[in-house]
């Protein structure tokens, strides 16, 4: 339960943390909150050789307003997106969804960033990212680029970074008028991880009808998972309890839990379908009160 | 194994109000700086993953596990722990002197981290529901008392708090 030996490097700039990381590539290993690297580390889960710690690169940290849309610096602790009150308001799903992240000890420490680059599938984050349709920014000393968040998680604790690149932050587009967005899980208690989760975002025209949904899920697969096929039907229609259900019945054949020691294939299906019927009819609740 | 400047580091660390200056390995993790290093005894360590809370110390005034920080990141910080939480040798901090009269501990192992828990939780919430409570219990584990104790204490705690303030 003790950490193999590693050396540290306390970088004291992004220029300094991407050029060890670019040196020693898949030796090493960014040093963001430690709630999840840390535990793996203990358990000798991972040897990194080299750890770059990002703690004291303030510049990493923060809530930003950016056009058209919000951009959270990956060093932001997960405790300080969970009080910021302008992003409650703009991106509610965010506010709603981080505080089932673990418990406030681990939240004041851990960061977005480190949430995401570690591409838990059964973390909260990264679903909710995808169902925002929200792009990260990674940066090597190669340069930088945007990724959109379909496009980075690729697989159990996989991403599209490169050895030599860091994620840098996340842009969430500002909602669309009359946008409204639930997030709801079933955990076994508050803190752990879900047995399943669902993020939905419902945007409404005038006339009460559906031009926009998306619905992505935890703990559904190797990474977050979408229900493009589900979402997509609800174009047009009323979302009410009969059309809800409908989606949630194709939602639930799209995803692929896996099952685990406390919940059933099955029973993660049925949890799906349950949790995606009551998120979409009180996403399109509040888009209508939007 | 390897050893060089980037595997052992010089530290300064101020815990409970007092400078520390050690040379540390960079795997050694704050718990074990704390215990071992310091003779701090008083932070339990329970599961090493984070889980159980029992490590729990303040960092720069803020709630975390000491299990999962190492200690070549406390550099330049200050630590609070249990051993600092009393104001005098003969006096108790209002937790600790709930705890005792509500019977909030059994066994007592996870007991420090939930006072350093609740410390920086009643500094933010004086007057707390009971759900809300339980709510910033909820990283911390008891395998005795079913927390019913517990909840008890710091809702005493909190009440004798405010008064000593008012």
């Amino acid at each position: 339960m003790k950490p193999a030996p590693f050396r540290y490097v306390l970088a004291e700039s992004l220029g300094h943390a991407l050029d060890a990381k670019a040196a020693h590539r898949d030796e090493a290993r960014f040093l963001a909150g430690g709630q999840s690297l840390v535990p793996a580390m203990n358990f000798r889960l991972a040897q990194p050789a080299v750890l770059v710690d990002l703690n004291r690169l303030d510049a990493l940290a923060g809530v930003r307003a950016a056009a058209g849309a919000v951009r959270l610096g990956a060093m932001t602790r997960n405790r300080a997106i969970e009080r910021d009150a302008a992003l409650a308001r703009a991106q509610p799903l965010v506010t709603e969804a981080i505080a089932h992240v673990a418990h406030p000890q681990i939240r004041n420490r851990g960061t977005i960033g480190g949430n995401l680059a570690h591409a838990d599938p059964a973390s909260e984050m990264p679903a909710v990212m995808l169902a925002l349709g929200a792009r990260l920014r990674a940066v090597s000393k190669r340069g930088e680029r945007w990724i959109a968040a379909r496009d980075f998680f690729q697989g159990l604790f996989t991403t599209a970074l490169a050895a030599d690149e860091l994620l840098a932050e996340v842009e969430l587009p500002a909602l669309p008028e009359r946008t409204g967005t639930c997030f709801l899980e079933v955990a076994r208690r508050h803190g752990d991880y879900p047995m399943m989760g669902v993020a939905a975002v419902v945007t409404l025209d005038a006339t009460g009808r559906c031009t926009r949904a998306s619905l992505a899920y935890c703990n559904a697969g190797d990474t977050a998972r979408a229900a493009v096929s589900a979402a997509a039907a609800l174009a047009g229609a009323r979302i009410d309890d009969a059309t809800a259900r409908g989606a949630a019945a194709t939602a639930k054949g799209e995803i692929e839990p896996r099952g685990n020691v406390h919940a059933s294939v099955a029973y993660q299906r049925h949890l799906a379908e349950v949790l995606t019927r009551r998120a979409l009819v009180t996403a399109a609740e509040r888009a209508d009160q939007a | 194994m390897i050893d060089d400047d980037e595997t052992r580091h010089q530290i300064a660390v101020e815990v409970n109000g007092a400078r520390h200056l050690r040379t540390v390995e960079s795997r050694l993790l704050l718990s074990d700086f704390l215990r071992h290093d310091l003779g701090l005894t008083g932070t339990h360590v329970g599961c090493e993953h984070g889980a159980c809370g029992a490590c729990t110390v303040l960092l720069d005034g803020v709630p975390a596990r000491s299990c999962l920080t190492f200690a070549v990141q406390a550099h330049g910080r200050r630590i609070g722990t249990v051993e600092g939480l009393a104001p005098a040798r003969d006096r108790l901090h209002p937790l600790q002197q709930a705890f005792r009269a509500a019977h909030g501990l059994q066994c007592g192992y996870c007991t420090p981290g939930i006072l350093m828990t609740m410390k920086a939780f009643l500094e933010e919430t004086p007057a707390p529901t009971e759900e809300a409570v339980r709510h910033a219990l909820s990283g911390n584990l008891c395998r005795c008392t079913g927390y019913q104790h517990i909840v008890d204490a710091v809702l005493a705690a909190a009440q004798s708090m405010r008064e000593a303030k008012s």
